[in-house]
């Protein structure tokens, strides 16, 4: 269709100037956006207020959404159940069995534990969850992996806190509002998370590659220890995250390390907790020397892998 | 005659006697239609891939190309700055992007004055896949080949929406200029 004739300017003067001033502020638009563009590139955390405004707004019809769509998930499940219930019952009875005897032996460690810790006089508290949430929503057009959480400011929700639900990992809090907060996912690309095998201490990091997997580089370069099924667990460097919470299992092994497929997912979760940072007092230190010594400010230090290593390094120490 | 057909006196857009188009609907349909597609992604979560095509970016194209002169030129910066407080995207990339979108489509129009709907298509899916790329490159990610490739559907389906967006869009520009309000 041809534009209509009232938008050709001809010998109009207001015509000619609205025409004008639309291309004018058209442009302008499109500098300031830009400049806007390289301000929050520089400064990730410039506009968290204003997002956090926003986010508030929607987070109640998300609510609505997240338990729609965690009570699908339970029907779809208990229909395709039927499926194949015979065989999944007696493969399942086969594996109670197994689990049966491993937690009995878990009893026997955790006994041995709980005194061998005793004797060394060391304290092992208790993580109460700051809050319980659902997660309601994430950023499903961009390329970043950000997920948007039901708790906020007013539930003690600060940045930095990890999201865990109870397979695993979700992520960091990356900014909050007052009822809704930003959570960073473990699969965004800027993620990168300290991390060790579960059954010794091979340390490396986790980073998100933006497709769904990690990749699990380790620290100590060498022959590569790892194998396809080694279940990963966050090493408490960094001060993050407290030790020991299930992260990935590695599906593919590569040079320096593996692929590795996330254990908690987002998508399957109903209710995750946010946790207080595991050592506070050192993430703040770390912090401060961090915003002092890098150009790319505070919110954006901790997740550089060249900062991480110290953390990796002070901890190894700490052991 | 009505008693024979009720829909004697009326058109598409409703009964044609005593009733009247509301202003209000008639100016804000656009921007609100543009607005809640821009927060409709944010519902679902997806945790491993972008799933969805940026909607928000195809309706101001649909707005844009199915009733040209309807959104003032500049309109692309007060959406994009919407579009960019839930997309995840650092704040102004859709400031910018839009913008430009909304004068590269102006300065084709007058180009092309006369278009057809596969012409339409065409600009439209081009200008979807430039956008794609340019959010890809604006998200402050390092741009690597594996996201490249989880990315790859989005702009599929983004250009395989375009049409249904322009139907949508048509039968809301119906909505909007339906005769609601009765005149006395």
């Amino acid at each position: 269709m041809a534009p209509p004739s009232s938008r050709r300017s001809g010998f109009s003067r207001k015509a000619q100037y609205s025409l004008f001033t639309g291309y004018l502020l058209a442009g302008a638009g499109a500098l300031l956006g830009l400049a806007l563009l390289m301000l929050s590139l520089w400064q990730p955390s410039a506009f968290a207020p204003l997002r956090g405004g926003a986010s508030d707004i929607v987070t109640p019809a998300g609510t609505v959404g997240a338990v729609a769509r965690t009570e699908t998930q339970g029907f779809f499940s208990s229909i395709g159940g039927y499926f194949n219930a015979a065989s999944q019952n007696a493969a399942l009875r086969e594996e109670m069995e197994i689990a049966r005897v491993r937690l009995a032996e878990a009893d026997a460690v955790r006994a041995e534990n709980r005194r061998l810790k005793s004797l060394l006089n060391l304290k092992d508290s208790e993580v109460k969850p700051v809050s319980i949430a659902r997660l309601v929503g994430s950023t499903a057009t961009s390329t970043r992996r950000h997920a948007y959480l039901s708790a906020g400011a007013n539930n003690g929700v600060t940045p930095g806190m990890p999201v865990i639900s109870e397979r695993g990992v979700i992520g960091r809090v990356l900014e909050t509002g007052r009822n809704s907060a930003r959570v960073l996912l473990l699969t965004d690309s800027e993620s990168v998370l300290p991390v060790r095998r579960a059954k010794d201490d091979v340390i490396a990091f986790a980073e998100g590659r933006g497709d769904g997997m990690l990749r699990v580089r380790l620290v100590n370069l060498g022959i590569n220890p790892l194998k396809v099924g080694d279940l990963m667990v966050t090493s408490g460097a960094g001060g993050y995250y407290r030790p020991g919470v299930a992260v990935a299992v590695i599906s593919k092994i590569t040079e320096d390390g593996g692929i590795a497929r996330l254990v908690a997912e987002p998508a399957a979760t109903n209710f995750v907790a946010v946790e207080p940072i595991h050592q506070a007092a050192a993430v703040a230190v770390l912090r401060g020397e961090n915003s002092l010594g890098t150009p790319e400010g505070a919110a954006n230090a901790e997740q550089q892998p060249s900062s991480a290593t110290p953390t990796a390094s002070a901890a190894a120490d700490d052991r | 005659m009505e008693q024979f057909d009720p829909r004697a006196r009326s058109d598409i857009y409703g009964q044609r006697i005593n009733r009247t188009s509301s202003p209000l609907r008639a100016r804000s349909v656009p921007y609100l239609s543009i607005m809640l597609a821009s927060v409709i992604p944010v519902m679902l979560i997806a945790d491993v891939m972008p799933l969805v095509p940026p909607l928000g970016f195809l309706l101001l194209l649909g707005w844009r190309m199915v009733r040209p002169g309807l959104l003032p030129l500049w309109a692309g910066a007060p959406l994009g700055a919407f579009d960019d407080l839930f997309s995840g995207q650092p704040f102004g990339s859709a400031i910018l992007l839009w913008s430009l979108a909304m004068i590269a489509i102006e300065i084709i129009e007058t180009r092309f004055p006369w278009r057809g709907f596969w012409l339409d298509w065409f600009t439209a899916g081009v200008m979807v896949v430039a956008y794609w790329l340019a959010t890809l490159l604006a998200s402050g990610a390092p741009v690597t080949s594996e996201m490249l490739l989880v990315a790859l559907p989005q702009a599929l389906l983004a250009i395989l929406l375009y049409p249904i967006m322009a139907r949508m869009v048509a039968s809301l520009d119906r909505f909007r200029l339906a005769r609601a309000r009765k005149i006395a």
